[in-house]
């Protein structure tokens, strides 16, 4: 600690601090271009010029340390000066063109300008002018009005961890820019706009379309994927005009993923249901919610009453919020079913598969770790924010090691790796537990004889030393190994690694609220408190390949969102009554669902998701419901009074959640099980025969809004259905790039495009899920079939 | 747009320079630690530029894989030095300077002579190849201001005749 004084106010700092960041904490403003806490210090605007008592000249508050007996001035007339003489220099090449920026009002520079700038210029000469770039769908470029502060440049450097724009030229000829044309491709780069001062960088979907001042700002919270990441919506006329990040240091800092960025401009797509529909005789009529609704209660009483409660089951996608889970898994239990799940992505629900897969660990602490296992999972593209603080440890020196199906591009450096079939990543696995057995063979005994079909590779002992060196080391398992066909199988194997090296356990679940699902009892098995029920109903899988005589099926699009959608479509359409609750209205839904309810996205209803780490975050409706659509709570408690169950006199969400907060289960303390489940069958792990299909979900595919917003299609990231094999298994099969291929799981086929793409291990196909073309086919990770068609 | 997997591969290096220059290029690589390769990246660029006479974007990013570098940062530093051809030049590189000391020395009569001269403009090359002029920053040599540079010979104190008769001795 120090004593220094700024403008007169005495102050103790911790050593090593910038003088800016001492002004910050106590609340004295210093104007600044090139500085932001999250990025590395340039000192290049020479803005926050400060005086400081026995300098020659004045000072760069934001590369200046404070010393001890420090006198910073920054309001003095030699401080005010030297600001003013900056300012001025800093608009001599500036445009005047603030009636037509989408910055304006929301400009640092304007705001600076109006404090420090003068107001005629003495400048006469010719401004420099400095051609726009095409970066991409996403950002905007108004080059001449760059102050070269080089946020942006060190944002891909630092925190996206992909260098694409850079300062090329020099002096006057300097220019922000990619060089030569193309669209940058971090899943991270929409913050660059957050972080340019000026409006040089913009957000292409919103230019031009409403004035800073003109829309509210509302908190929400993201919905896409497990981490939460804070926001606000800026709304006007009752419009989601666009989504800009809301600082929480502990979940998101201040920046958010582009797909939490840009999903909005699906959130009033031309698919959103406005009104009830129902099918009568085939034809399908719009209605009001009265009829809709009576017409609902009495198919399913009807469809119940003729087969019995058990042929009837609801399933909720996992992007539901939880009061929408709670009250629907109540209604069914209230109805006598226990037929109900959220993870419909899940293909293995064998009694060894996690209780409870949440991070395990706070989201702050990833960056903590020294040593890390990625089982499965394209943690960059699934949770970007996720990523950011592994490659904050990566940087700080973490191993970061990956036994992966796909040979995924990260931001950080990655270390030792396997990438393998996703058969054999069981036997990977158990290849790591194993030689950890063998560290201590006395007393690993009984797993070294339950492992002793296993192979150990040098490679398996490397990541055990690790494993086991490092002070803080963590397993982690993705969305590859969620929907894995052996989840059970790794989940015990996982769970051996960490006892056997103190590793922590922790899972990346896939939706915003994967983790709420398991709390609020949407589960076959299990209640809203946690316990199992005496007669377990069916699970996602089960419903969708075995049938049921009727569904209640909530924001989900199946042919997209589960596992197995040949199977699933099949069922729903063999069905006598199928239930829709959904925002957005699909050709598929018109054949298999006899009534469709329209129910709000996360913008239009308040709620709470639970985050990967367990964190509980509630949020508000930021605009009313479009059209007649209704948020699902209330549908859902219509629903419960219609069918006179007791309970569902809800006068709002949060009574609700409430309600579910008393009863479930604390997950620090409920454990994930697998603790005492003996060692999976291992006699199996050669390749199973012919292919194995990778059908992870493109970070753009992932839920129904995502895949509607179109500024996000327009991107790199957004995958069209294909098949992608290396090089010599394209050979094997006698394919080539560009070919035409028939696939085909059982009877379910698809025309696909071959890729040739080298991060596929021998034995895997990666043919992606919930993209259109690849819809009809069947389990996402299992065996394919792949012929050349001519 | 189909996904970019990755960044599409830059040529090798190796198939656009002769053996002898990328044994240059790592005597200079050899001569920082390992994991600051990229500090060989000026001398690589002037090896690499020395082979053609200027530098496309195929062979910066061709370094740029070589030193591990992110393309756009060897194109920063490509881009800084005017030292460095980005496009096809003339038999011989006229560089003015035209900083501060050769400002006040003149320097705009010599490009406005050069430019009436040759009848293109700073950038440009002239039709027959022979001649290209550029605008440089500070070589250096201000006591001899205004100067300029062909090759490697530095000319000062000229003047438009001056100019005259040392582009009447070049072939
Ligand atoms: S584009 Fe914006 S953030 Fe990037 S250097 Fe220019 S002013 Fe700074
Ligand atoms: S903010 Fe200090 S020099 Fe830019
Ligand atoms: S200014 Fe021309 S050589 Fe220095």
């Amino acid at each position: 600690m120090v004593n220094i004084e700024i403008d007169g106010k005495p102050l103790q700092v911790d050593d090593g601090k910038m003088l800016i960041e001492a002004a910050d904490e106590a609340g004295i403003p210093i104007p600044r271009f090139c500085y932001h806490k999250k990025l590395s210090i340039a000192a290049n605007c020479r803005m926050c010029l400060v005086e400081v008592e026995k300098a020659a000249k004045p000072l760069p508050a934001c590369a200046t340390p404070v010393t001890d007996g420090m006198r910073v001035y920054t309001r003095s007339a030699k401080a005010l000066t030297a600001q003013k003489g900056v300012m001025e220099f800093l608009l001599i090449n500036h445009p005047l063109d603030c009636p037509i920026c989408d910055q304006g009002g929301e400009c640092e520079l304007q705001e600076v300008a109006m404090g420090y700038g003068s107001d005629v210029s003495r400048y006469q000469e010719k401004k420099r002018v400095v051609k726009d770039k095409n970066i991409g769908p996403l950002i905007s470029t108004d080059m001449t009005r760059c102050i070269h502060c080089t946020r942006c440049v060190r944002f891909g450097q630092e925190i996206a961890g992909l260098m694409e724009l850079g300062a090329t030229g020099r002096g006057e000829h300097m220019e922000i820019g990619t060089y030569i044309e193309q669209s940058l491709v971090s899943e991270m780069s929409g913050n660059v706009i957050d972080l340019c001062p000026v409006g040089a960088l913009t957000s292409k979907p919103f230019r031009f379309s409403a004035r800073a001042w003109e829309m509210s700002q509302r908190d929400s919270i993201a919905p896409h994927d497990s981490i939460g990441s804070n926001l606000h919506l800026h709304v006007r006329d009752g419009q989601v005009m666009r989504v800009v990040p809301r600082e929480n240091e502990a979940i998101n800092e201040v920046w958010i993923s582009d797909r939490d960025r840009y999903s909005y401009t699906g959130l009033n797509s031309e698919e959103r249901l406005q009104a009830p529909r129902i099918k009568q005789k085939g034809a399908w009529q719009e209605t009001d919610w009265q009829t809709a609704l009576d017409f609902t209660v009495q198919n399913l009483r009807k469809a119940i009453a003729g087969h019995g409660a058990q042929q009837t089951g609801a399933l909720s996608a996992p992007h539901c919020t939880l009061e929408e889970m709670y009250l629907l898994q109540k209604l069914l239990r209230g109805l006598g079913s226990q037929n109900l799940d959220h993870r419909l992505r899940q293909n293995d629900f064998s009694p060894q598969t996690p209780q409870y897969p949440w991070l395990g660990q706070g989201l702050a602490q990833l960056e903590k770790l020294d040593a890390v296992l990625l089982i499965g999972s394209n943690v960059r593209k699934e949770q970007p924010i996720g990523a950011h603080r592994l490659r904050k440890a990566a940087l700080r020196g973490a191993e970061v090691m990956l036994i992966n199906p796909v040979d995924y591009d990260f931001n950080f450096p990655a270390g030792e790796k396997i990438i393998i079939a996703p058969d054999a990543m069981v036997s990977a696995l158990a290849g790591v537990a194993r030689a950890l057995c063998e560290l201590d063979k006395a007393a690993n005994k009984t797993h070294l004889d339950a492992l002793a079909q296993v192979a150990v590779s040098s490679i398996h002992r490397t990541m055990a030393s690790r494993l086991k060196s490092a002070d803080n080391a963590g397993l982690l398992l993705g969305s590859s190994a969620l929907a894995h066909p052996r989840l059970g199988a790794l989940h015990t194997l996982a769970k051996l690694i960490t006892r056997l090296s103190g590793a922590r356990l922790g899972y990346l679940p896939q939706a915003s609220n994967s983790v709420g699902g398991w709390l609020a009892g949407m589960l076959p098995d299990r209640d809203a408190r946690g316990k199992s029920v005496s007669q377990p109903g069916l699970n996602a899988r089960a419903m969708l390949e075995q049938g049921l005589k009727s569904y209640v099926l909530l924001n989900m699009e199946p042919e997209f969102d589960c596992a197995n959608p040949a199977a699933a479509l099949r069922n729903l359409n063999a069905a006598e009554c199928v239930v829709t609750l959904t925002p957005y209205v699909t050709s598929q839904m018109e054949s298999y669902a006899d009534v469709l309810l329209p129910v709000t996205p996360f913008s239009e209803t308040p709620g709470t998701f639970v985050n990967a780490e367990g964190r509980w975050q509630e949020f508000n409706a930021a605009v009313r419901p479009l059209g007649e659509a209704r948020p699902t709570w209330k549908v859902l408690r219509v629903l419960g009074n219609l069918f006179e169950l007791p309970g569902f006199d809800y006068v709002s969400a949060q009574e609700i959640s409430h309600e579910l907060r008393a009863l479930a289960p604390d997950l620090a303390t409920a454990g994930n099980g697998g603790d005492s489940a003996t060692l999976p069958q291992l006699d199996n792990h050669g390749q199973t025969q012919g292919l194995m299909r990778i059908g992870h979900v493109p970070i753009h595919s992932i839920d129904n809004i995502v895949r509607r917003a179109s500024a996000l299609q327009q991107t790199a990231d957004a995958e069209q259905a294909c098949i992608r094999l290396n090089a010599a298994e394209a050979g094997r099969h006698g394919l080539m790039d560009g070919a035409s291929a028939r696939v085909s799981q059982d009877e379910a086929e698809a025309r696909l495009t071959v890729r040739v793409d080298a991060r596929v291990p021998d034995g895997a196909a990666l043919i992606a899920a919930g993209v259109p073309g690849s819809e009809t086919l069947g389990a996402s990770f299992g065996a394919v079939n792949v012929e050349r068609l001519a | 747009m189909n996904a970019v997997p990755m960044n599409i591969a830059a040529k090798p290096l190796a198939e656009l320079i002769s053996a002898e220059a990328l044994a240059e290029i790592d005597r200079w690589i050899a001569k920082y630690p390992p994991e600051q390769k990229q500090s060989a990246v000026i001398q690589a660029l002037h090896i690499v530029q020395d082979q053609h006479g200027w530098l496309n974007n195929e062979r910066m990013d061709a370094v740029a894989e070589y030193l591990g570098m992110p393309k756009i940062a060897v194109y920063e530093v490509a881009t800084f030095y005017t030292m460095f051809n980005l496009k096809p030049c003339g038999r011989h590189t006229i560089a003015v300077c035209t900083n501060i000391s050769c400002m006040l020395r003149g320097s705009d009569v010599i490009v406005s002579h050069l430019e009436k001269k040759l009848g293109i403009r700073l950038g440009q090359t002239t039709a027959d190849g022979k001649f290209t002029i550029k605008e440089v920053e500070c070589l250096a040599a201000c006591g001899g201001a205004p100067m300029f540079q062909i090759g490697k010979t530095y000319y000062e104190n000229l003047t438009p005749q001056r100019v005259d008769e040392i582009l009447d001795k070049l072939k």
